[in-house]
């Protein structure tokens, strides 16, 4: 019944557009009128494709001949491709995709070597394999209302990258037979990363920033820093010169997610380094051992500036509240706060030596600060005694003039 | 008498005519009654505007107009300059203190009836006064060119911009162009260190000749019961009776401006910076702030009017009503009062203090 109907409203369409322009698009016309919700869909999504926005139409990627209202319209005759089967989407988007000259005209900055990548990406290669459960292009950017990856609707624009992602590699039953762990996603939410990207900075690393997004595979052990290190430069050539470099790889240890994790990655606290209980340095090193050593340094040179520090804010603050002006030494104290900075960058040199070079001005620069806000509160307590002596002075001259009108007044009028 | 103190006098009274001043002083009387507390409001606004021109003296000395320099300068005065802090802040906390004084006096001479015949003039000169401080304040405001006094500059002259045909221009004029910058700094430290002084030293000169011209008002309600023997007409000398008590005003005075001073130092804030977000919170002095959260609650449009439009409008024809009040007032006379205008004036203070406590909030 539903074929017999549908059959009739395309009869309609061709008796309708006899004598229609030729720039009409039956597909679109047909489709939207169909009673099949599957096959009406893809007529009503694709208003808001960006392909539809750049004026292509549905025989661009499908095939056959839009200007036809009849059935033929689909005839492989005409061109007609229809709907690619999951493993030939790849190379049916990369028809356009994956050509320069024809991309050109529609975005000189677009890449074309999205297919070149992902044959390179565990997704392409499994898919390959013959995997149909694998990622293909419309995976993550869905089919007939593809956004711009700078729309914010879109599934892979920056915010919505572990989504999309977990869409797959947090679903456990779907990724069963891969033996992978599906707790990414959970693990990512919590790491400073997500936190400032959900802040709004969409630099913030997402999935695809570390793993690639078209060429898409995990990090070899060797490759941790080398990742990390495209955002985190300094951090990356400072770990590269240590003596921590050589030791990792010869231990087969993947660099910086050793100390730091992958996915969790949380912000670190000064009470990694050391010897304490939440110490990250001890999981390796115990006492007697250079690096043990060396930790309890660097514990012990950001300790003490982390009390200066705090201890001149406490003091600057105090009077500040009393409303004395302590400004210039609390922007002197940025500094002493850009050397504990600066030492804990510095401990990815992991020498002592290295945080303690950076640390010492600092305290020199805590001290100054914690002694200004000391001579405020003295100076305070000056303004206090002298503010008393005022009033004292104050109140003894206006009993001296009440005594004066009481004796002006108590004598008799001439 | 001792001799120079003879000589001094007579040597004044041969150029000058010291003793005509002497004579004046010891002839100048002031009414005793129930409400003669209300008199040492005027002399104590006075005094306060003698500190206001001593301390602004001393903090030119290290001043400097440019958006540049202005922060920094006030902020070495207040920790290099020795008394810096105490003169910076006596003079922010004096300001506020004579202009709290400026609206007690306003009122109580409201109040007492003291503006009618032939105090008209006097009424005139001492809300043009009133008027002349309140610029003080607001161009003084600017001056140590800290965030909120940026932004609420930035809102404040918008609002002058805001009046129709001559708004533009007004605005324009405060700026010195179309955004609050240096010139507009420039400006109001112009406005604040010689316009304004120059006004209210001549209104000051006239408001002071007419009150020592007419000498000063006895409340209507007194006058009728010295009129019907229910009460007996007394005074005081000027000199050195009055003048003495209202010396204890002003040790008392100067007493709670240094305590201010010293316990609650005027803060600085932070640097204007004009490409900064605007801080939360923003709101003008608190004499402005009743003002202010009117042309809060006015809607954006009245009958097809800007609603903050209509706002401004209805302030400027009150303020020109209450200036004009002695000359409205006309029943008032010996021993009557108008009991509208009594209720107009409990009204405004009523309104101005609700209103600036929901902005307060």
């Amino acid at each position: 019944m539903k074929n017999a109907a549908a059959t009739l409203l395309i009869m309609m369409c061709v008796l309708g557009s006899a004598g229609a322009d030729s720039g009409k698009n039956s597909c679109l016309d047909c489709h939207a009128a169909l009673d099949d919700a599957r096959l009406v869909k893809p007529a009503k999504l694709f208003d808001g494709d960006i392909h539809h926005q750049a004026g292509l139409t549905c025989a661009d990627c499908h095939g056959g001949n839009p200007d036809d209202d009849s059935m033929s319209a689909m005839s492989p005759a005409k061109g007609f491709r229809g709907v690619p089967k999951k493993a030939a989407i790849p190379d049916f988007c990369a028809r356009c995709h994956s050509n320069a000259t024809y991309m050109h005209p529609f975005n000189t900055k677009l890449p074309v070597d999205q297919l070149s990548e992902y044959v390179t990406s565990v997704h392409g290669k499994r898919l390959k394999q013959g995997d149909a459960k694998v990622a293909t292009c419309v995976d993550c950017h869905r089919v007939h209302n593809i956004l711009s990856v700078k729309d914010p609707r879109a599934p892979v624009y920056p915010s919505n990258v572990a989504t999309t992602c977990g869409r797959c590699h947090a679903d456990a039953a779907y990724m069963k037979e891969y033996k992978i762990p599906t707790d990414q996603v959970a693990h990512y939410q919590k790491s400073v990363h997500a936190e400032v990207l959900a802040q709004g900075d969409t630099s913030a690393p997402t999935c695809t920033t570390c793993h690639g997004n078209h060429g898409a595979a995990p990090p070899g052990v060797n490759s941790v820093v080398m990742v990390c290190g495209t955002c985190h430069v300094f951090f990356a050539q400072l770990f590269e010169k240590s003596p921590h470099q050589a030791a990792f790889t010869q231990m087969g240890l993947p660099g910086c997610v050793q100390c730091h994790s992958n996915h969790e990655i949380v912000k670190p606290s000064d009470s990694w380094v050391g010897v304490g209980p939440n110490s990250i340095c001890s999981t390796c090193h115990s006492s007697g051992d250079a690096g043990f050593k060396s930790s309890q340094g660097i514990a012990m040179d950001l300790g003490r500036l982390n009390l200066a520090i705090a201890q001149a804010d406490s003091v600057l603050d105090t009077a500040e509240r009393a409303g004395m002006e302590v400004s210039e030494a609390k922007l002197e104290l940025a500094n002493a706060h850009e050397a504990l900075i600066k030492g804990r960058v510095n401990v990815h040199t992991f020498r002592a030596s290295e945080v303690q070079k950076v640390t010492e001005p600092g305290l020199e620069i805590a001290k100054k600060a914690n002694q200004a806000g000391a001579a405020a509160l003295q100076e305070l307590n000056v303004r206090r005694k002298g503010l008393g002596i005022a009033l004292i002075t104050i109140l003894v001259a206006i009993a001296g003039l009440y005594l004066k009108i009481r004796q002006i007044e108590s004598k008799p009028q001439a | 008498m001792s001799e120079p103190q003879r000589k001094t006098p007579s040597w004044l009274d041969e150029r000058f005519g010291a003793g005509t001043i002497e004579e004046f002083l010891r002839h100048k009387i002031v009414p005793i009654h129930r409400h003669s507390i209300w008199y040492y409001f005027g002399g104590m606004t006075l005094f306060l505007f003698i500190i206001q021109v001593l301390t602004g003296i001393l903090l030119l000395l290290y001043y400097r107009p440019t958006p540049n320099d202005a922060f920094e300068s006030v902020q070495y005065m207040m920790t290099q300059v020795r008394f810096g802090w105490l003169i910076r802040s006596v003079h922010s906390w004096s300001a506020n203190l004579m202009i709290f004084t400026a609206f007690v006096h306003m009122f109580s001479v409201y109040f007492l009836k003291a503006y009618r015949k032939p105090r008209e003039l006097t009424w005139v000169t001492g809300m043009l006064l009133l008027f002349v401080v309140m610029g003080f304040g607001f161009s003084g405001y600017l001056l140590p060119w800290n965030t909120l006094a940026f932004f609420a500059t930035k809102v404040g002259t918008e609002m002058a911009g805001s009046v129709p045909v001559v708004g533009k221009w007004f605005l324009i004029f405060l700026r010195g162009g179309e955004e609050v910058t240096g010139a507009t700094l420039t400006r109001f430290f112009g406005f604040h260190v010689a316009v304004l002084p120059g006004l209210a030293t001549c209104l000051l000169a006239l408001h002071l000749l007419l009150v020592q011209q007419l000498g000063m008002s006895t409340p209507p309600g007194v006058e009728r019961a010295i009129a019907e023997g229910r009460e007996p007409r007394r005074s005081m000398p000027f000199f050195p009776n009055f003048l003495l008590r209202d010396m204890i005003g002003w040790y008392a005075a100067l007493g709670v401006l240094g305590a201010l001073a010293a316990i609650f130092p005027w803060e600085l804030g932070t640097k204007a910076d004009a490409f900064a977000a605007a801080p939360a919170g923003i709101r003008p002095e608190w004499y402005f702030l009743f003002m202010f959260q009117t042309l809060k609650y006015l809607p954006s449009k009245i009958f097809f009017v800007d609603g903050e439009l209509v706002g401004i409008f209805v302030f400027s024809a009150a303020a020109l009503v209450w200036v004009a009040v002695p000359f409205l007032d006309r029943k008032i006379g010996f021993g009557r009062t108008t009991r509208i205008f009594t209720g107009a004036g409990v009204f405004v203070i009523g309104y101005m203090m609700l209103f600036s406590w929901l902005a307060l909030r």
